[in-house]
């Protein structure tokens, strides 16, 4: 069960913002392109310079190793990448196959060469990857800009129960206000200066 | 049996050989002219120039002015493994770097030799000293320079994967393993295949220079044997201390890949 709370964060000449996802809530993340998502996920990821805080229930971003917030706060960007051959190799914690199975895919999909993978097939890979690391909270961009509608009701399921189950907190970054309402609790859409509330 | 001395005749009949690629270049437009013509000229004037100021330096066998040689040496080392990158580290550390890994290995190493193998007296000797220095400084920047510029570059190239590696919760050292791994790799593959090669493929130049002397060739080889485990010890550790010293730049203190401390040339 873990928070995740913003409190005046700047990056790159935006902000601040200020934003709670409570343990186990899904908040959706909108805004037009280039205002910025992504580089707040980054951010909140400490995987850019910022100023302000981000705390993981009381625990301060900046109190601990960076590699050991990252694996608690898990950004799985829009575009997965690979770094050895096959996919298994790639997982950077063991494998859960009951993830695996509910992306549609069996033991053998770990086996297979990366660079026949299609695109969807990495994103769902990704997902798999990235919740097998078991984070405390997600920041996800875009996790279903390449699936088809089948695979995008899989993952949606998928990642609402990991959040009922281990009450991580869920960022959810979609250009699609409808997948915002099936999977969200409340929406954001991102300003230059500020974060607006929008009615689901 | 003394060298036989080469007339300027004799070398201008060998720059034929130069002219004659440069113009085959010039016919076939493969552009490599003017490289040609201008680093042969700089072969000639720095080589005739560096004859003199040895026989100085050889007639004063004075320790300062031998130092004053090495200084000299070792930041023209520096400026060429920096002419060399095509992403370079910002500012001084991007020279600081190279030439830090190469005293420490190369002057290192020299001095081992010097004073442990081949036990001259004065240890400095300049008709040693100069020419070990020379050759392990030479090699240790075609490693280095090699290693730094497929760093920075692959680096830059697989910005991406590094970070989704540090998105996993990886490590800096870990997120770079793979390509740290290759970049040593690189640097050391030179070195590594002229040992394997040596005397079935390739004479060295300096053995074939101490028989052209009218050495023995098994006094020619024994310093051979020397000299190419000098140069790969040298090259080794330089290139692993320059790895080292310019991975940690490549991140900062919180695991982010940090590619605004590098410049690319124009």
């Amino acid at each position: 069960m873990s928070r995740l709370h913003i409190k005046a964060l700047c990056y790159q000449g935006r902000g601040p913002f200020n934003l709670t996802v409570q343990a186990g809530q899904c908040v959706g993340l909108s805004g037009i392109s280039g205002s910025g998502k992504t580089l707040m996920l980054r951010a909140i990821a400490d995987l850019d310079t910022h100023s302000g805080h981000v705390f993981l229930d009381d625990a301060e971003c900046q109190t601990m190793q960076a590699p050991q917030w990252r694996k608690q706060v898990g950004l799985l960007p829009t575009e997965s990448q690979w770094w050895h051959d096959t996919a298994g190799e790639n997982f950077t914690s063991a494998v859960e196959l009951t993830l695996l199975k509910r992306l549609g895919f069996d033991e053998d999909a770990l086996s297979w060469q990366v660079s026949r993978l299609s695109s969807g097939e990495r994103q769902r890979l990704a997902l798999a990857r990235l919740l097998s690391s078991r984070p405390q909270a997600l920041l996800l961009d875009e996790p279903t800009a390449s699936l088809d509608s089948a695979n995008i009701q899989n993952a949606e399921t998928l990642i609402v129960e990991y959040r009922r189950d281990t009450g991580a907190a869920v960022l959810w970054v979609s250009h699609d206000m409808e997948q915002i309402a099936r999977v969200a609790e409340r929406h954001f859409q991102i300003h230059h200066e500020a974060l607006k509330e929008q009615i689901i | 049996m003394g060298v036989i001395p080469l007339s300027p005749t004799d070398l201008a009949l060998a720059s034929f050989l130069i002219l004659a690629l440069a113009w085959m270049s010039y016919r076939l437009h493969l552009g490599l002219e003017k490289r040609i013509l201008i680093s042969a000229l700089r072969t000639t004037v720095q080589l005739l120039l560096i004859g003199f100021v040895l026989r100085i330096v050889f007639d004063l066998a004075h320790p300062a002015w031998i130092a004053l040689m090495a200084f000299i040496m070792l930041m023209a080392a520096g400026r060429e493994v920096l002419a060399r990158q095509k992403r370079r580290f910002k500012g001084w550390q991007g020279f600081g770097l190279g030439v830090t890994a190469m005293f420490t290995s190369s002057f290192t190493i020299t001095l081992f030799a010097l004073s442990a193998v081949i036990k001259i007296e004065p240890w400095y000797t300049p008709q040693y000293a100069i020419p070990l220095l020379g050759m392990l400084l030479g090699n240790t920047m075609n490693g280095i320079s090699i290693c730094l510029d497929r760093l920075t570059n692959t680096a830059w190239q697989q910005r991406a994967v590094i970070e989704q590696r540090l998105m996993l919760g990886q490590t800096s050292v870990e997120a770079l393993l793979d390509i740290r791994r290759d970049s040593m790799r690189a640097g050391m593959i030179p070195i590594i295949n002229s040992m394997a090669g040596a005397g079935l493929v390739s004479l060295p130049g300096m053995m074939t220079g101490q028989i052209l002397g009218g050495n023995s060739p098994i006094d020619a080889v024994k310093y051979q044997i020397l000299i190419m485990f000098l140069i790969a010890a040298g090259t080794g550790f330089g290139v692993m201390i320059a790895l080292r010293l310019a991975s940690r730049r490549l991140f900062d203190e919180r695991h982010r890949l940090r590619l605004d401390c590098l410049v690319s040339k124009k």
